[in-house]
């Protein structure tokens, strides 16, 4: 059986994504400190908020060095929402440096008409991607959040997956060998969402623990 | 382009969802993640519980209810009722909402608005404004006061400057129910509405007050709102969600198809 390990460090929500990956078969572990990351095929952090306090509580609960262990190996990942933004170089909402696997920075979605950026908008793919798999093209996914990362240099430009506008567009979903990450929230996004995090569990049982 | 959401609202007591004209002559209408799941297949993009029993005992029996629909239902949740400090805020949105309603406690306590946007983020804080229509003078302009504790009583506050001030302390979007149309099918207010909407940067989430299909578009063109709330149309089978969205979308009102036709 597939197992994945979804990081737990602090107030969110993870009712929703343990039930989602039940639902695609995989086993769940919700984990809180280095050793629940054993025998995992893939690791998601999910979360919603500032970046700064989240670093802080995945420092404070020895994840960092694993974390960056993990992207290093490239091994199947998945951000969603602030776990997609931490993946940039640092956030401009509170001056958080991030984990700066991919080359860029979160900003404020300036130009948008309202803040923050609360409901289900649509996806457009650049590209192909096996995380979208049955997904139809534009589908729309839910969201709540008002930064978004900005991709720097052509490294950071061939890592986004798709955009989404709120006003001007901004980068919803990126990948880069295994990791990946979105903006929005696949646990909240019906049917489409539940697809998605299936075909991350079938990614990561493909790719196989080390 | 960002879809106008189109809400159902689950008002809870003792376990139950219950429906009557503000908090008087309720009517049982189900069991809430029986409900929310429906309505979920039937294409609502948000729903919305409301703890109108909001006692101790009642905020554990929510979060069981929270949890529950959250494993069945794949949508946003968002809870209100009861919550009075962070880490109320806290255990309910670890039994499975994304959002939290603050009312009187915001209002009786403006610091909780941003001790929970700083520990959250603003997107996690909703906060809600029960407001009612002041009698105007003759040639004057409309206000609205706020109304607490379900509406029974008034706060001596501004609706509209209330409303900017949440939204200061941090408050991630304001949902605004016209207690004056509550219950009543006489249609959104949309000038109270529209005077918030005008004086703020975050969605507003229109309530009070849905008859039919027209209300919802109307909340949207006149009243600026980014999301409508109903509750007993959709209860009682009265109107689908599926006719509110497709009227919208007549409208030329951006809208998230429902996904599939419900069974």
């Amino acid at each position: 059986m597939t197992r994945i390990a979804v990081v737990d460090y602090g107030a969110g929500n993870l009712v929703s994504i343990d039930q989602a990956l039940r639902a695609a078969g995989a086993d769940v572990v919700i984990a809180r400190a280095e050793p629940d990351l054993d025998g995992a095929d893939g690791l998601i952090v999910p979360g919603v908020g500032a970046a700064r306090p989240a670093m802080d509580r995945l420092r404070r609960r020895g994840l960092v060095a694993p974390i960056r262990r993990w992207i290093a190996a490239d091994r199947p990942f998945l951000g969603i929402c602030l776990g997609m933004q931490i993946l940039f170089d640092g956030s401009d909402e509170d001056g958080a440096r991030t984990f700066g696997v991919l080359p860029g920075r979160t900003v404020r979605l300036d130009g948008a008409p309202r803040l923050p950026h609360i409901g289900w908008n649509a996806v457009r793919r650049r590209r192909s991607h096996p995380l979208f798999d049955g997904v139809a093209p534009d589908a729309p996914f839910y969201f709540v959040h008002s930064y978004a990362p900005v991709p720097g240099g052509p490294l950071g430009e061939d890592a986004v997956l798709a955009v989404t506008d709120h006003g001007p567009d901004f980068v919803s979903a990126v990948a880069r060998g295994r990791i990946a990450g979105v903006q929005f929230h696949p646990e909240r996004s019906g049917a489409d969402g539940l697809l998605l995090l299936a075909n991350f569990a079938s990614l990561s049982r493909r790719a196989g623990p080390c | 382009m960002l879809t106008v959401r189109v809400i159902p609202c689950l008002d809870v007591a003792g376990g139950r969802v219950v429906k009557g004209t503000r908090f008087v002559d309720l009517v049982d209408e189900g069991d809430p993640p029986e409900l929310a799941e429906r309505y979920a297949r039937e294409g609502a993009d948000e729903i919305v519980f409301l703890d109108i029993g909001a006692a101790p005992e009642g905020r554990s029996t929510l979060r069981d209810i929270v949890e529950r629909t959250a494993r069945r239902a794949f949508v946003p949740l968002t809870v209100g009722g009861g919550v009075r400090t962070p880490s109320e805020m806290r255990d309910v949105l670890r039994a499975g909402a994304d959002k939290v309603s603050l009312n009187t406690a915001a209002v009786a306590t403006p610091d909780l608005v941003r001790a929970c946007a700083r520990r959250f983020g603003s997107q996690a804080v909703v906060v809600a404004i029960d407001a009612r229509r002041r009698v105007a003078r003759p040639g004057g302009p409309a206000t609205w006061e706020v109304l607490v504790k379900g509406g029974r009583e008034t706060a001596g506050l501004d609706a509209v400057a209330w409303a900017v001030r949440a939204v200061e302390l941090g408050a991630g979007e304001l949902l605004v129910t016209s207690i004056d149309r509550d219950g009543t099918q006489s249609g959104y207010d949309t000038a109270l509405l529209r005077a918030i909407v005008d004086r703020v940067p975050v969605p507003v989430v229109a309530s009070g007050g849905a008859a039919g299909p027209p209300d919802f578009v109307a909340a949207v063109l006149e009243g600026g709102a980014l999301a409508v709330l109903a509750a007993s149309i959709f209860h009682r089978r009265r109107h689908s969600i599926a006719a509110v969205k497709a009227a919208m979308a007549a409208a030329g009102i951006p809208v998230r198809s429902v996904p599939e036709v419900a069974a």
